[in-house]
Formats: structure tokens, sequence, C-alpha cells
């Protein structure tokens, strides 16, 4: 009882893993690019989330649809400020960039409102325990995973189902062809920055109301974990970012469960150090290949 | 005639050198520098040793590593542990951290080296943190508390550590196999196709630069009072990084010289942290926007002072290319 207790735990972590890993392998896809800030996005976000909440009053979807929006607008001004200049340079001064904004946008935030770690309302979401077959699963962790399962169908609609989507598809295959074609690159980039934005704000409220502690330094492991679950599942590969997320979600969930908590944090680099010797395409990188 | 100017030079540096080292001991033993002072002068040198050593892997071989804080940390605990626990000599303890992490760069390095590009870089900054948490469950090293080690580093230690590094990776890169790791480089594929070992090769550099990364943390640990795993996150790596970057990537003197200003700068900073990071991001960013192969290119500061370059390691090309 006590493991599949830990497995819904690990299940709900794991969408917000998942949701991160989102932005993370698509931006992948378009630009190949570690977008480092990815983290920092999903910080900023939990902080609208908590100021729409706490100073502006909303309620807790108004305040998630204000977070996705603001850090859609700041993954695409990222995108325009550090990236773009960069698109023809070399893949290691891309990746310094990034790290860059990365360190600028933690340390700016401190700069800005301090370091001191937030408390989130634990009011806005019904805080119920649901019994069920034995097993006591909070309301909770029911509406995150909800709310996560609901982002990831918009998304596959987004991507399979509209025109901005096939034009992102098509980007990722081959952008020269895509220009050729008469694709906008530069329009198609900023949109997959800010869908993958969106995608890890509406994680960071999420993850503020479930954890309910938020501080500005808090994007950097849960950022880092979702890469490794974007490469667990083949970077560049949607439903990969998915699966990739849920999985690490659950083992580190199981890794608790044993008694090795204080491991939890390392597990996950373990995990991505063997993915890369053993199967460096990720889960689903042969058989799957449909990139963003 | 250029082998008379190259020897001449040599010693010329050694004995500047030398002179530099007996000055900073009058200075510190003669107490006109106050410890604020004579600290930041050790932390200079100790960051000088893990600039180069950075900069032998990701400069001159080109492999991205940014989990560099990792074979600091096992450095420092290995020869903390020989010296405090074991008892040996303090040159043994330093010996044994560098051995201890170059191990460490050798079992890192001979799976994560077949990775390119941002792999490479993510693998190793995942051992860094693994590294850390390893450090932060082990009762033996004191755990999060951190360990107690006793203050040993001296000037004429820390500039033995110094001269013996630069000296070493210096004539490495002059080398048979200091050249193979520049065409790596350079072109990987091209290396390969010509005959050279790339993956030896790339853990050889690997294995060295982590040796004198060890090095570097038998000088830090002994620096302090006690060492803590929080003293070796991924901002350390980050850090050094920095200094290599901002140097140049290839420009062993560059890496030098930022690593002397901009501990220069950390140290007056460091009441202000944020702004201090806030500085090195925003420069971080301006210098990969404007001129990504940094200050000095893959130039030395040697190179300014000739007037025919000769073709040597390291400075024949004024472009500098990463590999992708």
């Amino acid at each position: 009882m006590e493991y599949i207790q830990q497995l819904i735990n690990g299940i709900s972590l794991g969408s917000i893993y998942a949701l991160i890993a989102l932005g993370y392998t698509m931006v992948y896809g378009i630009v190949k690019l570690i977008n480092f800030a990815h983290g920092d996005v999903f910080m900023v976000g939990a902080f609208v989330g908590f100021y729409s909440i706490t100073v502006l009053k909303l309620p807790f979807f108004p305040a998630l649809i204000l977070a996705m929006t603001v850090c859609a607008l700041f993954g695409m001004m990222i995108e325009r400020i550090a990236y773009k200049p960069l698109r023809n340079a070399t893949r290691i001064a891309a990746l310094i960039t990034a790290i860059g904004v990365s360190l600028f946008i933690e340390y700016g935030m401190i700069y800005v409102r301090g370091a001191q770690p937030e408390a989130y309302p634990g009011t806005v979401l019904p805080k119920e325990t649901i019994e069920l077959f034995g097993l006591s699963v909070s309301s909770q962790s029911l509406f995150i995973l909800g709310i996560s399962v609901l982002l990831m169908i918009l998304l596959q609609f987004i991507v399979h189902r509209t025109k901005i989507g096939k034009a992102m598809r098509a980007v990722s295959h081959d952008a020269e062809a895509a220009k050729l074609m008469g694709i906008n690159v530069d329009n198609t980039i900023s949109a997959t920055f800010a869908i993958g934005s969106a995608l890890a704000g509406a994680a960071g409220v999420i993850f503020g109301v479930y954890y309910i502690k938020i501080e500005p330094l808090m994007g950097i492991i849960p950022g880092l974990k979702a890469f490794v679950a974007a490469v667990l599942g083949g970077i560049g590969i949607i439903p990969g970012a998915m699966v990739g997320g849920l999985v690490l979600g659950v083992i580190e969930s199981l890794v608790s469960a044993m008694g090795f908590s204080l491991w939890r944090d390392g597990v996950a680099f373990i995990v991505l150090i063997l993915i890369l010797i053993f199967r460096p395409s990720g889960l689903f990188g042969k058989n799957m290949r449909e990139k963003v | 005639m250029a082998k008379q100017k190259n020897r001449l030079g040599f010693w010329l540096s050694i004995g500047s050198a030398l002179a530099g080292f007996v000055l900073f001991q009058i200075l510190i033993s003669g107490g006109i520098l106050n410890p604020f002072y004579v600290n930041a002068i050790y932390t200079i040198a100790i960051n000088i040793i893990l600039a180069v050593s950075l900069h032998l892997i990701i400069g001159i071989t080109g492999q991205f590593s940014i989990g560099h804080a990792g074979f600091l940390a096992v450095g420092a605990y290995a020869s903390a542990i020989f010296s405090m626990n074991l008892q040996l000599p303090f040159g043994l303890a330093l010996l044994a951290g560098g051995l201890a992490a170059a191990v460490a760069g050798l079992i890192i390095g001979i799976p994560t080296l077949r990775l390119r590009g941002d792999y490479l870089a993510i693998a190793t900054l995942g051992f860094g943190e693994i590294v850390r948490i390893m450090l932060l469950n082990m009762d033996y090293v004191g755990g999060a508390s951190g360990m107690q080690v006793s203050n040993l580093t001296t000037w004429p230690w820390i500039f033995g550590c110094l001269l013996l590094t630069i000296i070493v990776i210096r004539n490495f890169t002059n080398s048979t196999h200091g050249r193979a790791c520049i065409s790596i480089r350079e072109d990987e594929t091209a290396a390969d196709a010509m005959g050279i070992n790339t993956t030896y090769y790339k853990v050889v550099a690997f294995v060295i630069g982590s040796f004198f990364a060890g090095i570097a943390g038998g000088l830090f640990a002994h620096n302090f009072y006690i060492i803590q795993p929080s003293n070796f996150g991924f901002l350390k790596s980050f850090d050094i990084l920095i200094f290599v970057v901002l140097g140049g990537l290839g420009s062993m003197s560059g890496a030098v010289i930022a690593a002397i200003l901009l501990t220069i700068v950390s140290t007056f900073l460091q009441d202000y942290p944020e702004t201090r990071m806030i500085i090195y991001s925003l420069v971080l960013i301006v210098m990969m926007l404007y001129r990504p192969q940094g200050v000095m290119g893959t130039k030395e500061i040697t190179s300014f002072f000739k007037k025919q370059k000769p073709a040597q390691g390291g400075q024949t090309d004024e472009k500098h290319n990463t590999p992708a």
C-alpha cells in the first residue's frame, strides 16, 4: 500500500516535471539549444501566480492563466534578446549565453525582491483527502494531474491540428526548406518559446500550490530534472517528454519510499548518465521519430 | 636561433615568476599585507590553477565540461581525509587529492566523453551534482555540516602548485599530445579521419585537467578551517567556466588574466553577492553576443610581444572554431 501511495505522489510530481520538460523538448527540437533559462521561467511563473493570488486576489484559474501569459511573453523576450542574435553561432556560445540568462534571471529576481522564500496560500484549491480503495489521495494531487493532462492534450492539439503547429514541425524538420516554403521561421520559433514558457509558468503555479514554498532559486533543480526527463524520453519528442517526466517522478518517489530520500536529487542525474551511455536517443528515440 | 630564443624566454619567465614569488613572500611574511589581502592572493592563485586546468579541457580539447567543481570537491575531501584522518604530511595529502580527482576524471571521462557538445555539458553537470550529494550523505566526511581541516596552505605551497600547473599544461599543449587535442577541438571528425585516437586524447586531457583541479581542491580545503558540500555546487563550476570563457576559449594567459581580474572583482563585491552574479551573467551574455571567442581569442599574451608569430599550438589562427 505504501508503495502505491508513493506511486500516486510520484505521478503528481512527474506531471510537473513533464510540463517543464515539454518546453525543453520543443525548444531543443526547433533550435537545438538547451534553454537553461527554462527552469527560471518556471520560477517566474510561480511568483506571478503567487502575487496574482495574494496581491490581486485572483482565484486559482485566472491566476494560472495570467502566469502562463506573462511567462509566454517573457520566454519570447528572452529568445528575441539573447538567443536570436546567436542563431548561427557555435553551439557552445549559445549554451554559455543560456547559462548567463539563467543566472541573470535568478539573481535579478533576488536583487528585486530578496532571497527570502514565500509561502503559497494553501486555500486556493480545495484540500480534501479522498479515500479510494483503502488509499488516501489528496484532491490537490488529482487537480494537478487533471490540469497537467489537460494542458498536454491542448499541446498535442496545437502541434498536430493547427497551422502554427504544422509550421513548428516543419521548421524542426528542416528550417531552410521551411523558409523556402514560405514559413516565417522567426515567428515560428517565437511561438515555440511562448508555448513552452507558458507550460513552464503553469507548472510553476501548480508547484507552488502543491509544495507551498517558493523562492528565487527554486527553478534550478526542477529545471535540470525536467531536462533529464526530456532526455529520458528522447529529446525533441513531445510524448517522450511526458513519459520521461512521469517515469522520473515515479522513480524519485520510489527511491524516497525505499528510505533513500536524501539521494533523491542524485538519482535523476544517475538516470541521466545511464541513459546517455546506453540509449542516447532516449526511450522513444528510434521507433517514434516525431519531432516538434 | 629560434630554439635559443625560446629557451631564453623560458628562463626569463621562470626568473620573473621567482621574483614575483620572493616579492609576495616578503610582503606576506613581513606583515605588510593584512590577512584580507593575503587571503585574496591565495584565492587568486587557487582560481588560476582551476582556470588553467579547465582551460586544458575546454579551451584546448574543446570538451565542454561544466562539472569542474566536482573534481575540486573530490580533491578537497580526499586531501582533507589524508591529512586529517590519516595524518599524512601536507605534500602527500595534496598529491593524494590530485590523484583521487584524476581517478574520478578517468571514471567519468571514459563513458561520458563519447557524448558531444551540450550532452557532455549536461552529463558533467550531473556528475558534479552527484559528487555533492554523495558528500552530503557520507557521515565519514561530516555530511552537510562539513569536515574540519587544519590550516596548512602556505604561499610556497600555493606558488609551487601554480607554477607546476602552468608549466605542465603549457608543455602538454605544445607537445604532440597537445596538438592532437587541438586538432580534436578544431574538428573531431577530421582528426579521427587523420588517424588520431580521439577518445584517448580526450580522456588524457580530461584526466590531467581533473588532476590539477584536485590539487587546487587540496589547497582550497587547507586554506579554510572547514569544508562543506555546499562550497562545491554548480555555481562554483560556473565561476570557473566564466574565467575560461571570458579570458578566451583556447588562451591560457587569457584564463589566467580573467581569473585574476574576476577574483579581485568578486573579493570587493563579497558583501553584495547578487550584484556580483548579475555582473557575471551580463558579462557572459554580452561577451557571447559580441565577442564569442573571449577577450584573448586563442592568442597568448606572449604573442603581443613578437613581431612574427611562430606557428605554435594554441595560437595558430586568429579565428577560433569551437566544435559544434
